[in-house]
Order: structure tokens, then sequence, then C-alpha cells
């Protein structure tokens, strides 16, 4: 039973659907997630891993209650997250984070780094006036904005986008949350800079045993990051388990394209075209039926068209949502 | 064989904290057939190069000059009437970065494609949108895709369309901004195999630019790294990629982030300066781990090695 008592995050069967109505007495649903379970250790890295419109930042959200399951559960803590009070869910808000993508748009341009960092204490009335100041200088040397001091008093527009996002980070921990959404966090960042932002995750991980759903469209930078990939295709997880395994043996034909799809800067790369998934996935509204992915699956067959996969595990601590296993 | 090329440019635009020089001394050459890539990271002035080659320079510009040949004709003092007549969209086109999400929402895809036709090409409207439909055959959309309205194609299908709008009038050089920067590793994948066709059947010749250096290993033969406004390393992809001179090469390299090989990343510290007011001496030097006295105090000068041009004092 030693691993359920690390266990932070469980989620099971959830499901988030979004109805909207095209015309006037027609309905619509899109089915963004659509029955996904997965589980998250204490101190561990889960890479969410796909493309636009599979489903990954609803997932995440939901996670965070950003955004209202439809059905499904989720434990946090060993706690129902969808039955917890109103103290209980501060209490939850606390512990769980999230950092967004664009850090032009996620922090105050009106309020100085100081008081970005300061509010969240603020709200949660977590400590006396005079250990605040200490707390938000110590906090923004963690994020490696230091000097402390002259950080504090700059606005936003005054920062790179790197150093934006060590804000939001800062921000972010400043409560000693157990659990961190991170939706695309380095996208926006310079080249030069993504490393280092995501080498400053990985070190608050290890000194502080926070949790990250790290969400991405760019496999190479979950590598780097995470301990496993959860690889979405509309609305499902297809594929599960070591991020080192899934890289080196992909075995659903999704994540196998998707893999394939990345260059490496070798000059020999013109001279061939690559591999790919052909077509484009379709709409979260008009879900095929069968695999969700057989119409652009180089391995179809018969079967792909009618059943649907479950995600199971083929061998240790992988799992794969395909008819091939 | 040279097609087009490029000599000191230089752009500068005026705003609101001083001018900010954007583009200095910016010199290469295309040949023939062949893709260049311009590598590097936002505000590096990338999208300035390609505005100022096809002499679309927004009203902020401060000064401007430089020297332009394409098979001996200079572009930049022609009369502008006489360049637009016959240069742009003729012989130098350019698909810029997020047009696709630029289509007017209200007219047909097929249409708005076929608008250089019928402005600077003088066709009528029918022949022209039978050309856009030869035309989106070529970029591998289906006949149809002419008739829709922007919102019923996708992202990939949209950048189909805005290549097939460069092509119209059958160009030698095609500028690319970011042509798949906001699209899904697949659709990427798909444009990228698109290109590499695309320069194969017709020989066109481009400039890719892109803050990917991956990417640019794609397609093209030579690249260009750029740093702050300068050409930091220019040369051949096989020696650009895989012994790179400028530490800031090396080092944006070593920051790239594969799924094979070694595991290990490096970052550079620090961010890349304002260019309003540009470190002394060589732009990279504050965040370069070879730097020494010189590199503070003079500006640099270009240095070739390996048949690489590269603007750094430790080959100088």
């Amino acid at each position: 039973m030693g691993e359920i008592v690390s266990r932070l995050l469980e989620v099971e069967d959830l499901k988030v659907y979004f109805t909207f109505r095209p015309g006037l007495l027609t309905r619509r649903e899109v089915r963004a997630v659509d029955g996904v379970s997965f589980s998250l250790e204490m101190g561990e890295t889960l890479a969410l891993v796909g493309e636009s419109g599979s489903g990954k930042t609803t997932l995440g959200k939901a996670t965070l209650l950003l955004v209202k399951p439809t059905s499904g559960k989720i434990y946090f803590d060993g706690k129902n997250l969808l039955l917890l009070d109103a103290r209980g869910m501060k209490e939850f808000r606390r512990n769980a984070q999230i950092i967004f993508q664009d850090p032009y748009s996620s922090v105050n341009p009106f309020m100085d780094v100081y008081h970005i960092v300061e509010e969240p204490l603020l709200i949660h009335g977590r400590c006396k006036a005079g250990e605040r100041e200490d707390k938000v200088f110590r906090t923004l040397e963690r994020v490696r904005l230091s000097p402390p001091e002259e950080f504090a008093s700059k606005y936003p527009h005054q920062l790179s986008g790197g150093q934006r996002q060590r804000v939001a980070l800062a921000r972010a921990i400043i409560l000693k949350p157990k659990y961190i959404v991170a939706d695309e966090p380095v996208s926006m960042i310079d080249a030069s800079s993504r490393v280092e932002i995501l080498q400053l995750f990985k070190e608050l991980q290890q000194t502080s045993g926070i949790s990250f759903l790290y969400i991405t469209h760019d496999i190479a930078t979950a590598r780097y990051f995470s301990e496993r990939i959860a690889v979405m295709y509309l609305g499902r997880i297809v594929e599960l388990g070591s991020t080192e395994d899934v890289i080196r043996e992909p075995l659903h034909p999704y994540t196998r394209a998707l893999i394939e799809s990345i260059p490496e800067p070798d000059p020999k790369n013109r001279f061939t075209e690559r591999p790919t998934v052909m077509g484009e996935p379709p709409s979260s509204t008009d879900i095929p039926a069968g695999c969700r992915f057989h119409p652009r699956c180089p391995f179809v067959f018969e079967r792909c068209k009618v059943e649907d996969p479950q995600l199971r595990e083929v061998r240790r601590g992988r799992l794969v949502a395909c008819h091939l296993y | 064989m040279v097609l087009l090329r490029v000599e000191e440019l230089r752009l500068d635009y005026m705003t609101v904290r001083g001018i900010l020089h954007a583009v200095d001394s910016v010199s290469f050459t295309l040949n023939r057939g062949e893709t260049l890539g311009i590598v590097g990271e936002s505000g590096c002035g990338k999208t300035s190069i390609g505005l100022a080659l096809m002499r679309l320079l927004p009203e902020n510009t401060h000064s401007f000059d430089g020297r332009v040949t394409m098979n001996g004709l200079s572009l930049l003092d022609m009369p502008m009437g006489r360049f637009v007549h016959e240069i742009r969209w003729r012989r130098i086109s350019m698909v810029f970065q997020g047009a696709m999400n630029s289509f007017n929402p209200v007219l047909r895809v097929g249409f708005q494609v076929a608008e250089p036709l019928i402005v600077i090409g003088g066709m009528d409207r029918g022949r022209a949108l039978a050309e856009v439909v030869k035309l989106f055959g070529l970029v591998g959309l289906p006949a149809d895709a002419a008739r829709k309205y922007p919102h019923e194609l996708s992202g990939g299908m949209k950048q189909r369309a805005m290549l097939a709008m460069a092509l119209t009038l059958n160009p030698e050089v095609v500028i690319l901004d970011e042509p798949t920067s906001a699209l899904d590793v697949s659709i990427q994948t798909q444009i990228m195999n698109l290109l590499k066709k695309l320069k194969k059947e017709l020989g066109l010749s481009m400039i890719f630019i892109t803050h990917d250096i991956t990417l640019s290993s794609d397609i093209c033969e030579s690249i260009a790294v750029m740093y702050a406004g300068e050409f930091v390393e220019v040369g051949p992809a096989d020696v650009v990629l895989t012994s790179p001179k400028h530490p800031y090469t090396q080092k944006l390299l070593a920051a790239t982030p594969r799924l094979r090989g070694s595991s290990r990343l490096e970052f550079i510290p620090g961010s890349p300066p304002d260019l309003v007011n540009p470190p002394k001496g060589c732009r990279f030097h504050p965040r370069c781990p070879f730097v020494f006295n010189r590199c503070r105090l003079e500006k640099t000068i270009v240095s070739r090695r390996d048949g690489v041009d590269v603007r750094c004092w430790l080959y100088g």
C-alpha cells in the first residue's frame, strides 16, 4: 500500500463537455475531455503532451476545478474535490496553483513585482505584516530574481519574458503549494532562456517536493522535465508511460508519428521528407466512432472502426489505448 | 549562382524611447534554387530584413540604407512605382507571420488568393480564379477550398492558401516569415514537406525566417544566425549546424531540446539586449562565456573561417 500513501492527485474517468448553440434550435456538444484517468505522485512531474484541441489545457484546468467537470472523480490528498466545503476549498486553492502560457498577460501590468508576489499571502492571510517582506524577498531569490530588492520595485514591462515567467512562478510557490499546473510555461520564452526556466522548475520540484502537471505541445521539452508522459488525442489519453520509454519506443501509432515529426538539427534533413500523421485532427464536436485516431492511422483495421479501445497496461508501467496491443 | 545580394543593410526605427537599431550591417547572398535560413530570437530584427527586402517598412522607420541587387538590378534605389510593378510579388513575394489569420472573413478564400493576379497581373476574375485552383493543387488544397470562407479552413489549410498567394505571380524568391510557428507539430511537418517539394519542383529560392534552429536544418542550404540586429554567423548549414563558430550559435544549439542523444541541456544566462541602447563592443559580450577585454571595447568585425562569416573577436 506504500504507493497509495504518496499519491497526490487521482483522476477517474473525468469528462468535461461544453455545450453551445450554433443555431436557434440546435445544441451541440464539445467533448473536450472524454473519459480520462491518471494519477500523480508526490514530487512527480507528469507531462501532458498533445496538439491544439486535444483537451490538455481543459484537463489541467479541471484538476484545479477552474472548469467544472461534467462527470468523473478527482481526489486530491485523498479527498474528493467535488465534495469539498468552503474551508476545504480554500485549503485546496492554497495547495494547488497554476502558471499560464503567456507571461505578458498573466501578471497585472499596474502592480510592481513585490505586490504581485505578495498578493497570495494577503488573500490567504498566511503571515504577519512583518514577515511578509522577508518572505517575498526570499521567494524572489528562489526563482533567481536577484537582488530581490531591485526586482521588487520593477513593473512587468521592465522585465523580459523569462523574468516575468519567474515572477509568475514566485507567486505560485509563495504559499508552498503541493501541486502546480504549468500550462505551456516556456512556449513563449526565447529559446536561449527556455531551459533556464525548466531547470528552475525541476530544482523547485526536487527541493520542495512539488508535483507538476506540465502541459506542452513540445515532447522534446517534456524529456527534460518530466518523469512520465501522457499523450492526449481528442480528449483522451492514448499512451502513458515513463518519459524515457515513451520517447525511445513509442507504442501508439499517434505517439510514433508525433515523435517522428520532430527533427534533430541535422543538415541532412533537407534531402528527405519527414514522415508525419496525414490529415488534420477532426473537431471535438464530431469525434469519429471506434478508435478516435482511426481515420488518420496507418495501421487501421476493421475493429478500429467499430470498437473504442480502452487505455490498458500492455507492459509494466505502460498504458496504451490501441487495438494493436 | 547568386540571385540576390544584400550588402550592409542597416535599419533604425524611431520609438518613444529613442532610436532602435533593428538591423545593423547585414550582408548575405542567396543562390538560385537555394534557401537561406535567418535564425534568431524574438526582437532580433529578422522580420525587419524581410520587410526591408519587400520595401514595406513601417512609418516609424528612422533611417535605412544598404544595397540589394537581384540579377544586377538594384532594388532599393529604384523608384517605388517601378518596384511595385516589376519586383514586389512578381519577383519577390512574402508569406507574413500570422497572415493566415488575416484573411478577410467575409470574402471567399479563392478570391483573396487571386487578388495579386487581378490587381498586379491585370487578369480578369474568371481566369484568375481558374489559376488559383491550379495553384491550390500545387500546394495540396482541394479545388473546392477556393469557394470556402476562411473560417471553414483549418490553420494548416489557410497556411497552404497563403503559400499559394505568394506563388501567384511566379516569383523567383519567396520570403517565409515563421510559416509554421502557429501550427501543430504534425501540420508543421506537412508544411515543411510541401516547401521541400515546391523548392524542388519550381526551383524556388527562399528566405526562411525562424526562431527555431532545428527547423532551419529542414530546408536550408545556408544559415544566418542573427543576434541583436546583427548576423553573427552566416555559412553553409552543414558547417553552422555541426561545427558552429560563434559562441551564441554554439550555446543556442546546446540549449535546443532534443528527443534523441544527450539529455544534457545548457542555457544562456541573461536576456538579449535592448536595441535602443545596445552594449558597446560585441553585442553578445554580456552573455558570452568566452568574453575578454577586446569584446567589451571594440565593435566586432566579420572574419571568415571554414567558409563561414563569423562576427566574433575569437576569430578576429
